[in-house]
């Protein structure tokens, strides 16, 4: 022990810090990744949806284990389970809202978050690792949420599951095999219902803790991006650390907690008086069991995968298939991998790039929102022309990319961070 | 435009619902429930017992969650809403076969203990006041929200006739056809129209609480949480304010 000297206060819980330190990297490990971490000190408003999205995460994890205690993944019995929870459970509604409204606030902050990197370059070199992880998690989470989805077993959800499963379908040769190995069934029945239970519950959580740390450690070893989109490293202070940078642990754990207390507020106003929001969060139709010979009126996805939703019909059947929607589908999402890599801008920064990537940013934003709203709404006039313009114009921003940032005026980036 | 701005819009676009039934466009009138008045739940339940229960069930429904919730003793639990040996803790299950009913209606009656939530209070609401005579029907009824309906006019009595008026109106094809276009007072029920509006509307009342009894305890509480919740995000701001200071 005599070489593990406990720090300076020697008591009897340094003394035990001391002893785990001997056989457990804690304090090494605390150092590395809080208090010693620094961070650029000139985060805004945009730096809080990361650790927001790391409290969901935990969140629907908790209240996921709780659920899981009350509800029975049956086709005869889920949609009684989830009402039971609601009824004769103790806190079971506020445990199921916290779950159900969780979802949403998920997406919310994820995509918030993936915003940020597009203002301010944080996918760019050398953060591109950093960007795959984090584009893996928001796949990863899709998956986790669509496979949540038919658990209640409404009709809205029963019926979505069967329009986004039958996607697969569209495949040549290997279509109708691979709907029916993905449902385990002929129909999503009770089978397709325990497995998709089994997926959400053990499959996709392990998967997304896995990538979580991933994202954190690369997170961590590259450092921060911030506003500028310049790296701290290169001005270091007389105690070899970075000049603009702060030790993430006590300045950004405070400054989060205030966040959290903001997002909590407006989450808690969602939970307690709009938990349903409008049929958004939580659909009318999913309030009736799911019906495989009755189709709800207007079926939709929930809001949140509705851009890709409309770009899947913004695509018209060619050659006798519609596998080319679907193909679309997947390369609209497989091209957010590739963004660091088509960004050529000298500059990483908002702040110091020229009017084209903002312009074409503004209106990328716009067109996402404008495509999710599209995506909401029955497939006619005029949502199936903005469904075309808006996926055009998804590609050509991506695909355009390399010349338009190359050809893009930009401003010097300043040596040291900006307030 | 920031994303989030833009998240909220999409988010404020979703209630902007058609006030519209998509069945046949017949405009859904407002039912204006109160789901925390009292008497109008207990008023409500004594006219679901009395004129649903014979068809529908509330399965989720306890008879016991349902004293608790409308503030009712047992004895008065059995004496006014209690009729067919049920014990208290079970749910409210119409004593009418599921076989029988759908010899007789072609349907079993839809159970409604979530109907307020999957079509809403005001197509509750607007249904049970949209019943008008029709002879070609086999229950002599129809309605105008959900033409066709099998469901009798279990609620005649008490609101009285109500005649169709139709209109020429082009159709799809572009020639004439008849179109309800309203419905008329016939010869008069047991109550007044606005004592039937509030009759109708206590039971929707009731439905909408069945739907959600959790509801009124979710809004006490969430007043409560928020209130906390801001005072907690004061003093984390403090916090964050006073370990700043020195960030220079």
């Amino acid at each position: 022990m005599a070489e593990h000297a406990a720090p300076a206060g020697t008591g009897r819980l340094a003394a035990l810090v001391a002893w785990i330190d001997a056989r457990f990297p804690m304090t090494k490990m605390w150092k590395e990744q809080a208090a010693e971490y620094y961070a650029p000190k000139n985060f805004n408003v945009w730096y809080y949806f990361g650790s927001l999205a790391l409290l969901v995460f935990a969140l629907q994890i908790v209240t996921g284990i709780f659920l899981t205690m009350s509800y029975k993944p049956s086709a005869a019995d889920a949609f009684g389970s989830v009402e039971y929870i609601m009824r004769d459970v103790e806190w079971g509604w506020l445990i199921r809202y916290l779950h159900s409204t969780g979802a949403s606030a998920f997406f919310i902050l994820v995509y918030l978050h993936m915003f940020r990197a597009l203002l301010y370059g944080s996918h760019r070199r050398p953060r591109e690792l950093l960007w795959i992880f984090g584009v893996l998690i928001y796949l990863a989470l899709m998956a986790e949420a669509f496979f949540g989805y038919l658990l209640p077993w409404g009709n809205m959800s029963y019926w979505g599951a069967q329009v986004i499963v039958s996607l697969f379908g569209s495949f040549p040769l290997i279509g109708d095999a691979l709907v029916e190995w993905i449902r385990g069934d002929y129909f999503i029945s009770d089978i397709t219902l325990n497995r998709f239970f089994a997926l959400h519950v053990v499959a996709l959580p392990l998967v997304l803790i896995f990538l979580v740390v991933a994202h954190l450690l690369a997170l961590h070893e590259v450092g921060s991006n911030n506003p500028d989109g310049i790296e701290i490293k290169k001005v270091k202070g007389p105690d070899g650390h970075p000049a603009d940078g702060i030790p993430f642990h006590p300045y950004y754990t405070v400054k989060d907690l205030f966040g959290v207390g903001v997002f909590l507020v407006l989450f808690a106003a969602v939970v307690f008086f709009a938990p349903e929001m409008g049929g958004l969060f939580l659909e009318a139709p999913n309030f009736e069991p799911a019906n495989p010979l009755l189709t709800p009126e207007h079926i939709a996805p929930v809001w949140y995968f509705t851009p890709y939703y409309a770009m899947l019909r913004a695509v018209p059947a060619f050659a006798g298939t519609q596998v080319w929607g679907v193909l679309v589908l997947f390369a609209a999402i497989l091209l957010l991998f590739f963004l660091p890599w088509l960004d050529r801008a000298p500059v990483k920064s908002i702040r110091y790039r020229g009017p084209i990537y903002k312009a074409a940013l503004m209106l990328f934003a716009a067109t996402f929102i404008m495509l999710g709203y599209c995506g909401l709404k029955p497939a006619v006039e005029p949502f199936k022309t903005i469904s075309v313009v808006g996926t055009v114009y998804y590609f050509i921003f991506f695909l355009a990319m390399p010349w338009y940032t190359r050809i893009d005026s930009h401003k010097p980036e300043p040596p040291r961070v900006t307030a | 435009m920031s994303a989030a701005g833009g998240l909220l819009a999409v988010l404020a676009l979703g209630f902007a619902g058609a006030a519209q039934s998509a069945t046949t466009g017949w405009p859904l009138a407002k039912a204006h429930t109160d789901v925390g008045s009292l008497a109008s739940l207990q008023r409500g339940a004594r006219n679901f017992v009395n004129y649903c229960l014979g068809c529908h069930s509330l399965q989720y429904m306890r008879y016991s969650q349902l004293a608790e919730d409308l503030a009712l003793t047992e004895q008065e639990l059995r004496d006014n809403l209690m009729f067919t040996g049920e014990r208290i803790y079970d749910p409210m299950r119409t004593a009418m076969p599921p076989e029988q009913a759908r010899i007789w209606f072609g349907n079993a009656p839809p159970d409604l203990s979530l109907i307020a939530r999957s079509r809403g209070v005001d197509y509750v609401y607007t249904f049970l006041k949209s019943f008008y005579v029709d002879p070609s029907r086999p229950t002599g009824a129809n309605n105008a929200l959900l033409a066709n309906t099998v469901m009798p006019n279990v609620l005649a009595t008490r609101q009285g006739e109500q005649r169709p008026r139709y209109e020429e109106r082009p159709a799809a094809d572009g020639k004439p056809a008849q179109h309800l276009a309203a419905l008329e007072a016939g010869a008069p029920g047991e109550m007044t129209a606005e004592e039937f509006d509030g009759f109708v509307r206590d039971t929707v009342t009731f439905l909408e609480y069945v739907s959600e009894p959790a509801k009124a305890e979710r809004k006490a509480l969430g007043v409560w949480v928020i209130l906390f919740l801001l005072m907690f995000t004061g003093f984390a701001y403090l916090l964050y304010k006073e370990y700043w200071k020195d960030v220079k």
